[in-house]
């Protein structure tokens, strides 16, 4: 009888402390904080300026639903400069200094790739925006995942298909080629000329130009004198703008002209070259008409928090956005915001984005086949021309000789 | 051989801009002998006054250097009472933290203020071009370049046909011998330092409309302008000018002709050259100091 007297307070006592320890589950989780490191000034301010929109949106989304698994988010924003030295100072500060819970990436596969490094050092996964050169995954590390619908080598494989499938009267017979020395660009380009001389393009000009240049005419000279039917750039914004005002001041109008960065910067771009954007196409994984998954909201929320029209949201800010949905759906996934657990469940599934859906290879790159579009300027908005699939109106080619 | 032709044109063009912006960097030094490494952030600053100023009152951006320099000078004026004056001790040092700190200081409200978003004067002119005989000229460069030359054709009036310019050219050649002669040099490096931004106003111009900037395009712009007076030679107006133009046109025929990762190389190799046969550069002068 003592016995069983003793037993059932036991059982009590067991019974209160479980409903204790269920009473604090369901309370509010603690605030988080997820630091970023971005570039406010030097080269890439102004993609680093739209990284941080499309975060603090997505930050705010998250907060509006209850945070993320009820963590409510503050974003710390560290500037590094456009800085490879900084970027690492500012990784390392905010994982052992500020102690933050998640870090997201900074803008640029220069950048990406010294901090991933530091970032992997300390077990954090390092969901990222904008760095998908081919050495950001040939390290070895398991901590990085690109949320980009594709590696960036291969941004401009869906270019070279629409090139080539087009009726061979109609196809260019060369092509001119000049990049940055970037690990963004240079990947893009070279992969698209081989594919293009595989196929039988000629290459009328190649070369590869320092990242630090600041004076472009004479290498967009030289693109002139080629004469080639097509130009494939591997540029950010100031060269992208700079080659295209060459071409017009020397009445150059090849038959079709991609950039690989610089025409997906909304009005960043078109208010250099007002009309003259017409024609000019970028590789785009996302654009403001796209209906992927919560595109719609993310346009309109973003021009009711920055203003604007549609067509001036950047990419980058949508890239950013669509790291945070990968970080939310991974979370729930995993029932943990812990970095163990998201990074090994970021290893397996598809995640939905405003980008299209998302899985990652043991890398980090991106997989499942998405692709990269081809976005193109048409009467003064940038729409996706390719694939058909997606396509919002058909490729205009050759492209309009400038205004 | 058109295409060489094409860039040792557009060299020479160029280059003339970036004697303009040069142009303030080696007066300031002359009379000051402070290197002005904030000299990048001011023609930025004064890119982002004609930006705003042409967009205000939708002007021409050359139009807008009517209020862009005047208040460049009194800018600059007031900088050096307050900043470089104060400076007694190890001058030359000092001047290199201040000048940097200006710098900064501005690229941080040129951000607050425009954003770090990259911006760009238009113009009807600065897509526009006529031909000469196989390739086109764009009017830009040539109304940048003549710019550049009645800008740097008044500093030289300045320098060389004025009482003030006399008490300049004093200053530059012996401070304390123009102090003794009862020379303000205070005042006129007060005045040199403001003619330097004006000139900084007026470069910036240029560069504005040629070049898509934001706040941190200062940093390339100072590390050129350096090398250019290096080349010509410390204080030296005339050396400013013909360095900016050597580099410019190395660094574009070389772009044409071999790669544009060789241009600067080129123009380094031209550089060290020079200073190992005249170590004061191309136009410097030699100075003995007691130690």
């Amino acid at each position: 009888m003592r016995k069983s007297l003793w037993g059932a307070v036991l059982s009590v006592l067991a019974m209160a402390i479980a409903a204790c320890g269920s009473t604090s589950t369901a309370a509010p989780a603690s605030p988080i904080t997820i630091g970023v490191s971005v570039s406010q000034s030097g080269d890439f301010a102004g993609d680093g300026k739209a990284l941080i929109q499309g975060y603090d949106l997505w930050a705010q989304d998250e907060n509006a639903k209850g945070g993320l698994l009820g963590h409510k988010i503050t974003m710390k924003y560290v500037d590094d400069a456009s800085s490879t030295q900084q970027v690492v100072t500012n990784y390392q500060a905010l994982i052992t200094q500020d102690r933050v819970a998640l870090v997201f990436g900074p803008f640029s596969s220069l950048l990406t790739i010294p901090a991933s490094t530091v970032v992997a050092r300390y077990n954090y996964a390092f969901p990222e925006p904008a760095g998908g050169g081919p050495h950001v995954f040939d390290r070895g590390l398991t901590n990085i995942f690109f949320v980009q619908p594709a590696a960036v080598e291969d941004n401009l494989v869906s270019y070279t298909k629409w090139l080539l499938g087009l009726p061979a009267d109609q196809r260019p017979g060369s092509v001119a080629y000049a990049t940055q020395d970037d690990p963004f660009t240079q990947p893009q380009v070279d992969k698209a000329k081989s594919l293009l001389e595989a196929a039988g393009v000629k290459t009328a000009y190649y070369k590869v130009y320092p990242a630090e240049t600041t004076d472009f005419t004479p290498i967009a000279l030289n693109v002139v004198h080629s004469r080639a039917d097509a130009v494939v750039l591997g540029t950010q914004l100031p060269d992208a703008v700079a080659f295209a005002k060459t071409f017009i001041q020397q009445h150059y109008n090849p038959k079709t002209l991609i950039e690989t960065t610089g025409p997906d910067q909304g009005a960043d771009f078109s208010n250099k070259l007002g009309a003259n954007t017409e024609g000019i196409m970028v590789p785009a994984g996302w654009t403001a008409n796209a209906k992927a998954y919560g595109n719609d909201k993310f346009v309109s929320e973003f021009i009711a928090k920055y203003g604007g029209k549609a067509a001036d949201i950047s990419a980058d800010a949508a890239e950013a956005y669509s790291v945070g949905q990968v970080v939310d759906a991974a979370a729930t996934k995993a029932n943990s915001i812990e970095n163990a657990k998201l990074i090994t469940t970021l290893h397996s599934g598809t995640y939905q984005t405003i980008q299209g859906p998302m899985s990652f290879d043991s890398s980090g790159k991106p997989q499942g086949g998405v692709g990269v579009y081809i976005e193109q300027w048409q009467n003064g908005a940038a729409i996706f021309v390719y694939p058909t699939s997606v396509a919002a109106a058909q490729p205009e080619y050759p492209k309009k000789p400038w205004s | 051989m058109t295409l060489v032709l094409e860039a040792a044109v557009l060299g020479i063009l160029t280059g003339g801009v970036y004697a303009l912006m040069a142009s303030g960097l080696t007066l300031i030094f002359g009379v000051m002998r402070i290197i002005n490494v904030g000299h990048g952030a001011l023609v930025v600053l004064g890119a982002y006054l004609s930006f705003a100023a042409s967009r205000t009152l939708h002007i021409d951006p050359f139009l807008t250097l009517v209020f862009t320099m005047p208040v460049m000078f009194l800018l600059g004026f007031g900088l050096q009472i307050v900043f470089i004056r104060p400076l007694k001790t190890d001058r030359e040092a000092l001047s290199v933290l201040v000048t940097y700190a200006i710098a900064l200081g501005l690229e941080g409200i040129l951000g607050y203020v425009f954003s770090a978003n990259y911006v760009q004067l238009q113009a009807w002119y600065d897509t526009a071009s006529f031909p000469i005989g196989d390739f086109r000229i764009t009017y830009v460069y040539v109304f940048g370049f003549v710019l550049c030359l009645a800008i740097l054709a008044a500093l030289f009036v300045i320098l060389y046909r004025t009482t003030f310019g006399a008490s300049i050219r004093a200053t530059m050649l012996n401070r304390t011998a123009a102090q003794l002669i009862g020379i303000d040099v205070d005042r006129v490096s007060a005045v040199a330092f403001g003619i330097g931004m004006a000139t900084a106003a007026a470069g910036g111009v240029v560069f504005g409309i040629t070049t898509a900037f934001n706040p941190g395009s200062h940093y390339d712009l100072i590390s050129r302008l350096l090398t250019i007076i290096v080349l010509g030679g410390l204080g030296s107006l005339r050396g400013a000018v013909i360095a900016a133009l050597i580099m410019l046109i190395s660094e574009d025929i070389t772009s044409v002709l071999i790669s544009p990762v060789w241009a600067s190389f080129v123009f380094f190799l031209i550089l060290i050259v020079v200073l190992l046969v005249r170590p004061q550069g191309l136009y410097g002068v030699r100075v003995r100091e007691r130690i």
